[in-house]
C-alpha cells in the first residue's frame, strides 16, 4: 500500500520511495528512506496535506506526494517514544 | 587578520537565535549575489576580527533549491575559515544529515548542539564526548534561547580558528557505495582540484547524480561513461538507485551513531505539548476558524486598537514639525517655491508614508510571534489545499491576507517563503488584495453613486481583486512559473516561546528597511510628483494644479481611458497621484474639481462619471500598480528593477483589461 492510504494513527515501514527530481530528493533528504518507520498522525482540515511522525520529528507532505511512497503496514508495538504520547492522548 | 565564519543548519534549529546571541545587534542584512536569498552578517561579540555569515536554513546540499545552491557556492567560493553547524538536539537524526554533507566540504567545523536544556529536562541524554569522538569534530552543548553554553562555544570557535583542522572523518559506510565514491574520486581528482572543489564532496555529488557538478567536472565524454558505469555497478549491487543509496548511507550511519550516543526515553516536553496544542490549532473543524480568528485579532489590534492611535500621534507630530518648519521658512522669507518644495513636496510626501510606520512595526511584531512560535508552519498546513489550486503553497496565505491591510508589509513578509518561485508569484499577486488605503476611494464613489448599496459594491470590489489574483495565479502556473514548483515537504517544528530579542530585532530590521525606502525611493517619487503638480511647462509656479504639468499629462493620457468610460483629465490625474499613496486619489479629485465638501464632491463626480463608468474606475483603482512604497518593497524583495517594473506593468495591464470588460459588458447589459 502507499503512505497516503495509511489511516491517521497507523504506522508503516517504508519499502520504496518513488517520484522524481526535486520532490524525490527532498523526501529522501527529510529522512523518508527505505526501512524507516512512519506514523500518520493527522490529516489537515481540508483533507490534505497529511502530518507524519518519523525519526522523532513531525513532517507534513501532500497526499499526492505520499502516494509515491510505498509502505508495509506496521502493527508491531510502538517504540517507547510513541507509547509516551499515547499515554498523554488518554 | 580578519576571519570569515559561516553559520549553517536546518530551519527551525534556532539558527537565527544563535546568530543574534553571537553577534548582538550589529548585523548587516543584504542578499547573496544574484539571488533574492537573504544574507545576514555581523561581527562576533568581542571578536571584531571574526565576521559571521548566517547561511540560509537548509536540510541538505542538493542542487534543487536556490538556498541550497547559495550555501554550496558560498562555502566553496568564499572558503570560510570555519563552519559553525547548529544541530537541534531534540531532532538530532535529521539535523545530522546536513552535518555529514557539510563535513565533505573539507572546511574546519564546530558543532553547536542546541536545545540541550530540553533534552535534559525530559530525562533524555546525549553523550556529547562520544558524539564528538565519532564525528571527529568539537561538539558544544548549548541552549541559544537561554544563552547557555555560548561562552564554551566561543572558546571552541576561537581555538578552531587559531588552529584550523578540516574534518578527518569522511567515510560513513563501507561496501558498494563506499567503493563507488572512491572510484569516482580517483577519476575526477585532477579536475576537482582545478575547479576548486573538495574531491570527496565532488565525488559524492557525482554518485548522487548532481547535474551542475557533472557539467563542471566531466567535460570529457570518456569520464562521463566511466562514472556512469561505476554508478550502474553500485546500483546493481545495492539494489537501489543512486540518490536513495546515498541518502540511505547517511541515515544508516546516523542511526548507528545515535544508538551509540543518544538515549531517548520519551518525547521532550515541548514535543508533547506541541501535540496537545495542535489538537486544537489544526483541529479538523476548528483549525480554520481559529486561524481566521487569530488573523482578525491581529488586524483589529494593528489597524485600529493600537495602530490607529499611534498613527494619529505620529501624523500630529509630523504636522507639528511641518507647521513649525513652515512658519520658520516664512519668517526667514524663503522664496515661495522652496517653501512649497519642502512643505508640500518633502514633508507631505514622506510624512504621509512615514505615518504608516507604526502599522508596519506592529504587524511585524505579530508576524514574528507567529513565525517564531512555530504557528506559521501550521497555517501553511491548514491552508495549503486552497492555495495549491493556483500553484502556490499554504505558506503564501499569510502575506496575501496581510495585503488586505497594506501591501507594503505583505510584500516584505514574503521573505519567509522558502521557494523563490512562490515568493515572486506572491509578490505579484498580493497587491490585488485590496489594501486599506483604497477604502476612502470606495467611500467617495459609493457615496456619490450608490449611497444605498455601499456594502454590496465594496464586497464586489474585494471579490474582484481576489478573482483576478486567482486567475493570474492560474495563468502564471501554466506559463511563466511553469515547471517544477518546490515540493511542499515541510517540518512542523515544536511550539516554542519566541525570544524577545529575536522579535525586537526583527521589528527593528523591518522598520529600518521601511525607513530606508521612505527616504530614498519614496522621497524621490514625492519630489517628482510635487514638481509635476507645482510647475507648468515653462517652469512657472502655478497657482493651482489645474494648469500644472501633471494636469496636462493627465489630459494626454485621459483618452486612453475613453474605452473604460471616463475620458476626463481629472480622473486620470488622480490615478497618477494615487501612485504616491492610494488615498491621494480622493484628495486630488477634490482639489481638481474645487469641491470643498463631500456633498459637493458627489455632485461634481456625477459630471465626470456615469454610474457604470464609476464602477469601471473603481475596478481599475483596486487592480492597477500599487503605490510607490509597495513598488519599492516589491523591487527590494524581487531583487531587480526590471522584474518590479514588469510586475507593475502586469498589474496595470490587468486593471485596464478588467475595467474594460466591466464597462463594455455593462453597456451591452444596460442597453
Amino acid at each position: 500500500m502507499t503512505l497516503d492510504e495509511l489511516k491517521p494513527g497507523n504506522s508503516g515501514i517504508i519499502t520504496l520511495v518513488g517520484g522524481e527530481g526535486a520532490l524525490r530528493r527532498r523526501l529522501l533528504d527529510m529522512g523518508l528512506t527505505p526501512h524507516t518507520r512512519v506514523t500518520v498522525r493527522k490529516v489537515a482540515p481540508m483533507g490534505d496535506p497529511i502530518e507524519l511522525v518519523l525519526r522523532g520529528y513531525v513532517l507534513t507532505i501532500r497526499g499526492e506526494d505520499a502516494s509515491k511512497i510505498t509502505v508495509e503496514p506496521d502493527t508491531s508495538a510502538p517504540k517507547t517514544e510513541d507509547r509516551r504520547s499515547r499515554h498523554y492522548r488518554g | 587578520m580578519d576571519y570569515l565564519l559561516a553559520l549553517a543548519g536546518n530551519q527551525n534549529s534556532g539558527k537565527t537565535t544563535l546568530f543574534n546571541c553571537l553577534t548582538g545587534s550589529n548585523q548587516h542584512v543584504g542578499n547573496f549575489p544574484g539571488v533574492t536569498v537573504e544574507k545576514k552578517e555581523g561581527c562576533i561579540l568581542r571578536h571584531s576580527d571574526m565576521t559571521l555569515v548566517d547561511l540560509p536554513g537548509i536540510y541538505s546540499l542538493s542542487p534543487y533549491t536556490s538556498e541550497e545552491v547559495v550555501t554550496r557556492d558560498f562555502v566553496l567560493k568564499e572558503n570560510p575559515r570555519l563552519i559553525i553547524n547548529i544541530v537541534d538536539a531534540t531532532n538530532i537524526e535529521r539535523n545530522l544529515y546536513l552535518t555529514l554533507q557539510l563535513m565533505e566540504l573539507s572546511i574546519p567545523m564546530v558543532i553547536a548542539l542546541n536545545m540541550m536544556d530540553e533534552v535534559r529536562a525530559s530525562g533524555n541524554s546525549i553523550d556529547v564526548g562520544e558524539l564528538s569522538r565519532q564525528l571527529g569534530l568539537p561538539v558544544i552543548p548549548i541552549s541559544a534561547g537561554k544563552n547557555e553554553g555560548i561562552a564554551d562555544l566561543l572558546d571552541a570557535v576561537e581555538k578552531a580558528v587559531k588552529a584550523p583542522a578540516p574534518p578527518r572523518k569522511l567515510d560513513f559506510c563501507s561496501g558498494a557505495v563506499h567503493r563507488a565514491i572512491h572510484a569516482i574520486a580517483h577519476v575526477i581528482e585532477d579536475h576537482a582540484r582545478e575547479e576548486g572543489y573538495p574531491t570527496r564532496f565532488a565525488a559524492t555529488k557525482l554518485v548522487e547524480g548532481d547535474e551542475p557538478m557533472m557539467a563542471a567536472l566531466c567535460r570529457d565524454e570518456g569520464d562521463r561513461q566511466i562514472i556512469l558505469h561505476i554508478v550502474e555497478e553500485m546500483e546493481e549491487e545495492t539494489g537501489t538507485d543512486r540518490e536513495a543509496a546515498l541518502a540511505d548511507m547517511r541515515y544508516t550511519y546516523i542511526e548507528q551513531l545515535c544508538r551509540d550516543c543518544v538515549t531517548r526515553r520519551q518525547e521532550t516536553r515541548e514535543q508533547i505539548r506541541s501535540e496537545q496544542i495542535d489538537r486544537l490549532l489544526t483541529h479538523r473543524i476548528l483549525g480554520i476558524p481559529i486561524f481566521l480568528g487569530i488573523m482578525l485579532l491581529i488586524f483589529v489590534l494593528t489597524f485600529s486598537v493600537i495602530g490607529a492611535p499611534l498613527q494619529t500621534l505620529l501624523e500630529n507630530g509630523i504636522q507639528l514639525l511641518t507647521d513649525g518648519l513652515e512658519s520658520l521658512l516664512e519668517r526667514a522669507e524663503v522664496s515661495f517655491w522652496l517653501r512649497s518644495l519642502l512643505i508640500d513636496g518633502v514633508c507631505a510626501g514622506v510624512g504621509s508614508v512615514l505615518s504608516f510606520l507604526p502599522l508596519i512595526v506592529l504587524l511585524f511584531f505579530f508576524l514574528s510571534l507567529l513565525e517564531d512560535s512555530g504557528y506559521m508552519a501550521r497555517v501553511a498546513f491548514v491552508m495549503d489545499k486552497l492555495l495549491r489550486k493556483i500553484g502556490l503553497s499554504g505558506r503564501s496565505f499569510v502575506p496575501m491576507l496581510i495585503g488586505f491591510g497594506c501591501s507594503v508589509p505583505a510584500i516584505m513578509a514574503t521573505r519567509t517563503l522558502s521557494s523563490d518561485r512562490d515568493r515572486k508569484m506572491t509578490i505579484v499577486l498580493t497587491p490585488f488584495m485590496s489594501c486599506s488605503a483604497k477604502l476612502p476611494i470606495y467611500g467617495m464613489i459609493t457615496l456619490a453613486f450608490f449611497p444605498r448599496h455601499g456594502g454590496l459594491v465594496m464586497m464586489a470590489l474585494y471579490v474582484t481583486g481576489i478573482l483576478v489574483a486567482v486567475l493570474s495565479g492560474l495563468l502564471f502556473k501554466s506559463t511563466i512559473f511553469k515547471g517544477d514548483s518546490v515540493p511542499f515537504v515541510m517540518e512542523l517544528p515544536a511550539y516554542r516561546m519566541p525570544s524577545p530579542r529575536s522579535v525586537l530585532l526583527h521589528m527593528w530590521e523591518k522598520a529600518k528597511d521601511f525607513l530606508h525606502k521612505a527616504f530614498t525611493i519614496i522621497f524621490v517619487a514625492s519630489l517628482i510628483i510635487w514638481f509635476l503638480q507645482s510647475f507648468d511647462w515653462r517652469f512657472n509656479l502655478v497657482p493651482d494644479n489645474a494648469s500644472s504639468i501633471l494636469a496636462s499629462l493627465g489630459s494626454w493620457i485621459a483618452p486612453l481611458f475613453a474605452p473604460l468610460g471616463f475620458n476626463d483629465w481629472r480622473a486620470s490625474t488622480a490615478l497618477i497621484t494615487g501612485l504616491t499613496a492610494k488615498e491621494s486619489v480622493v484628495s486630488t479629485l477634490s482639489v481638481l474639481t474645487g469641491a470643498s465638501s463631500d456633498a459637493q464632491l458627489s455632485s461634481v463626480l456625477s459630471g465626470i462619471f456615469t454610474p457604470l463608468s464609476s464602477i469601471s474606475f473603481l475596478t481599475f483603482t483596486i487592480l492597477y500598480m500599487p503605490c510607490v512604497a509597495a513598488f519599492a518593497a516589491a523591487k527590494r524583495e524581487l531583487g531587480s528593477w526590471w522584474q518590479a517594473v514588469l510586475a507593475a506593468a502586469y498589474q496595470t495591464g490587468s486593471a485596464y483589461l478588467a475595467a474594460l470588460l466591466v464597462y463594455q459588458l455593462g453597456r451591452i447589459f444596460i442597453h
